[in-house]
């Protein structure tokens, strides 16, 4: 667990350092003004958390400053921390143990007996789904689970090509078909060949679709169809993935790939940056999806898991307890 | 794009509207709104502090208290701060064969994408343009490149046997001289402003090329962090222009305030959409119209005619005239409809539709109707009178539609038929009164 903390920390390090620069002295030792108020709210706009979020956190400071004037940083650290994870709570999504996942929602079954457990990663253009696809199957094989992806992505030039070369470098299954396919019938067919070879998983890589086009989301209804076909249970994950630098536009991502294909997670992607990825609070926020897994680079190891607690101490610079 | 600052920035503004006269509490609790709503669009904090500072000293300074339609302008001062903030004026890539452009960004922000829509742009305007891969890192981005270059007839220069990023460019430029190009388009692998080394990489790229412009390609969506982006990238490589992406989507597009605002660096182009022709000039102006809800009309205009064969038209204008207009011409007007991108961009453009998602419905019934004319033999499109029950019948079957869709396709097309015969006739006069009232009544939206 410490060194996974390590991790986390150093891919957010970047962000602990800018909340805690730009508010020189305010999460320091000297006492709270208006002026360190001011460069405070700048600072959580700064990280996307929103609108919301971000006035929560100063209307509670603000109402502990009134109680203690001589309020010190450190405790305006600690109050913004005990917002955001009261905001978070319940955010951490896991992939449970044992041969095939279940679905993380309360009542959701889990695959039929034998058959794989299939997620399936959607999102906008560009976020990062088919490096975190195969990050994600390198992780399963690590952890001892048979993985096969599917090269569902079959519109991009050369999305194929990409997964493709993943798999051979990280010694993954992988079926494909040419770009041009028809995506469903790639997903219909890995589903088949991952049974067959007793797969403990099946990773769905898709294209990347705007929210806003209908034709492109029909077509991935068309997958979920083909995949029931063969298991009415599947997909049993459902996982956003969203490019942790963007805005308030990646709760409307979410809000829309919700409402017409029913998501199960969120994966959190590109936090190696200078971004807060404060956007995936205001996600939690709005709907409640868990978040699985947050990446922080291109290697094969950069996808951690999301804990509240090491996102909260690192954007609030708290290294021990609290 | 940016319907969501529209709808907000209008909201704000209601109550303006209602009020006779202007106070000062009622003015300030609108420019609030006005800040809440550019934060919420991901505009950066301090750029929106500024952008609402400055709309409060225009007001104060041209005595808006006393004009007597406050609402309109104030509506007035924050679109000019607007076009202000945004660049006037438009921002044309420099004139110069060869033409050496680099394009740079985060990984995913859509360079290879804008690449080729960018070499297809520039072909069009009688450049050679050669796409060069400097991508050496993400798995076949590569072959991304080549692919695209291939559909859109694009040069294209790789080097897979070497990750020595400023060889391969400076081979592309001798490259390019042997092979006649002169329009050379640089597409790097994505990286982070904050990673050191790759950015060193790109920074010898470009001494090694020197590039005639250094572009960024940015997500429309990007959040706060568009700031440190563009600051980073601006500062290492001294930027020339931005092209925002991915705008096809419900961004607000704050970032592309926040990104001109900070460096000061052109909007040079906007991606909207994944066909290679969804691309388009910036226009400051326009966008600063559109974020207020006033739309685009010279964009499509100018997008119309770039697509619509003037021949053509005027070919189709004439058998309009004359009332001979058969399947086979419509067919032919669906085709250079298609031609100009999505029905949702097109839309986008017009006044008082920026709100309106078409949904690909529209789009979706437009690739029928064409199915069913393709099904349709030659002698049916130029004579649908003698579409009998067996033909449609056949015709439905071929296209995979039901035999009611092929008639009210006839029955629509029959009634345009007898619209056009009226215009010939002493009708027309009439009817052009008609519509110039319904267009009166549907009309631009009031401010």
């Amino acid at each position: 667990m410490l060194s996974l903390f390590k991790k986390f920390k150093e891919g957010l390090t970047k962000t602990a350092r800018a909340i805690v620069e730009k508010t020189v002295g305010v999460f320091g030792a000297r006492p709270i003004d208006a002026t360190t108020l001011g460069s405070l709210e700048e600072a959580l706009y700064g990280a996307d958390f929103g609108v919301e979020t971000t006035q929560e956190i100063l209307e509670e400071i603000k109402t502990a400053h009134r109680k203690d004037p001589s309020m010190r940083g450190q405790q305006a650290a600690v109050i913004g921390a005990a917002v955001l994870r009261r905001v978070l709570a319940g955010a951490e999504g896991r992939l449970e143990n044992g041969t095939g996942g279940t679905g993380s929602g309360p009542g959701s079954p889990g695959p039929g007996a034998g058959n794989p457990a299939v997620i399936c990663l959607i999102g906008v253009n560009g976020s990062g789904k088919t490096t975190t696809a195969a990050k994600l199957g390198y992780d399963l094989k690590e952890d001892g689970r048979s993985v096969l992806l599917a090269a569902c992505d079959t519109f991009r030039a050369a999305a194929v090509e990409q997964l493709r070369s993943w798999a051979q470098r990280l010694d993954l299954d992988l079926v494909a078909s040419h770009t041009g396919a028809d995506s469903a019938a790639v997903a219909f067919d890995a589903w088949q060949a991952a049974k067959s070879r007793h797969k403990d998983y099946l990773l769905i890589d898709t294209a990347g679709r705007l929210h806003t086009k209908r034709n492109l989301m029909d077509e991935l209804a068309k997958i979920r169809r083909v995949l029931q076909k063969n298991d009415p249970t599947a997909p049993h994950h459902s996982w956003l993935v969203v490019d942790g630098s963007l805005g308030a536009n990646s709760i409307e991502q979410a809000r829309v790939f919700h409402q017409s294909f029913g998501l199960t997670g969120i994966i959190v992607t590109k936090l190696d940056g200078t971004s807060r990825g404060g956007a995936l609070v205001g996600i939690y926020r709005q709907l409640k999806l868990p978040i699985y897994f947050i990446g922080f680079g291109e290697q094969p190891d950069d996808l951690q898991p999301f804990s509240v607690d090491n996102y909260v101490k690192a954007v609030f610079g708290l290294e021990n307890g609290a | 794009m940016f319907e969501s600052l529209t709808e907000k920035l209008t909201s704000a503004l209601r109550n303006l509207r209602g009020v006779g006269r202007l106070s000062e509490e009622n003015m300030a609790e609108a420019l609030k709104e006005v800040r809440a709503a550019l934060l919420s669009a991901d505009v950066h904090f301090k750029v929106a502090r500024e952008f609402v500072d400055q709309v409060q000293q225009q007001c104060v300074g041209q005595e808006v208290l006393r004009s007597v339609t406050p609402g309109q302008q104030i509506v007035k001062i924050i679109h000019d701060e607007l076009v202000k903030l945004l660049g006037e004026g438009s921002t044309a890539l420099t004139e110069k064969r060869p033409l050496k452009i680099l394009l740079v960004g985060l990984h995913g922000s859509g360079k290879t994408t804008s690449a080729a829509k960018l070499g297809r742009l520039l072909k069009k305007r009688g450049y050679r343009p050669l796409l060069v891969a400097c991508d050496v890192y993400r798995p076949a981005a590569i072959d991304q490149l080549e692919i695209l270059a291939q559909q859109e007839g694009l040069g294209f220069f790789s080097d897979r046997t070497t990750r020595d990023v400023p060889a391969i460019g400076a081979a592309a430029v001798q490259a390019a001289q042997a092979q006649q190009a002169d329009a050379i388009l640089f597409d790097t692998a994505g990286r982070l402003q904050i990673d050191q080394d790759l950015i060193e990489e790109v920074r010898q790229l470009s001494a090694r090329i020197q590039p005639d412009e250094v572009i960024l390609v940015a997500d429309g969506a990007l959040g706060q962090e568009a700031v440190n982006v563009a600051k980073a990238f601006h500062s290492a490589l001294r930027l020339t222009g931005l092209i925002l992406t991915k705008l096809d989507g419900d961004a607000r597009g704050g970032a592309a305030l926040s990104i001109k605002s900070v460096t000061g660096v052109p909007i040079k182009f906007v991606g909207v959409g994944e066909k290679a022709a969804d691309f388009d000039q910036f226009y400051p102006d326009r966008l600063a119209s559109r974020i207020l809800g006033m739309g685009d009309v010279v964009s499509l205009v100018e997008k119309a005619q770039e697509h619509f064969d003037q021949k053509e038209t005027e070919r189709m204008a004439e058998k309009v005239r004359k009332a001979d207009f058969n399947l086979e011409d419509f067919l032919v007007q669906l085709h250079q409809v298609k031609k100009m991108g999505s029905m949702d961009s097109i839309l986008g453009m017009l006044p008082g539709m920026s709100g309106v998602k078409l949904g690909d419905g529209a789009e979706r019934q437009m690739a029928r109707t064409e199915a069913i004319i393709k099904s349709m033999t030659i002698q049916e499109r130029r004579k649908p009178e003698i579409l009998n029950g067996n033909r449609r019948l056949r015709i439905a079957n071929g296209s995979g539609v039901k035999v009611v869709e092929v008639n009210q396709l006839i029955k629509q097309f029959q009634q345009m038929q007898k619209m056009m015969r009226m215009m010939r006739g002493p009708g027309a006069k009439k009817m052009m009164r008609q519509m110039e009232a319904m267009r009166a009544k549907g009309g631009l939206p009031g401010m």
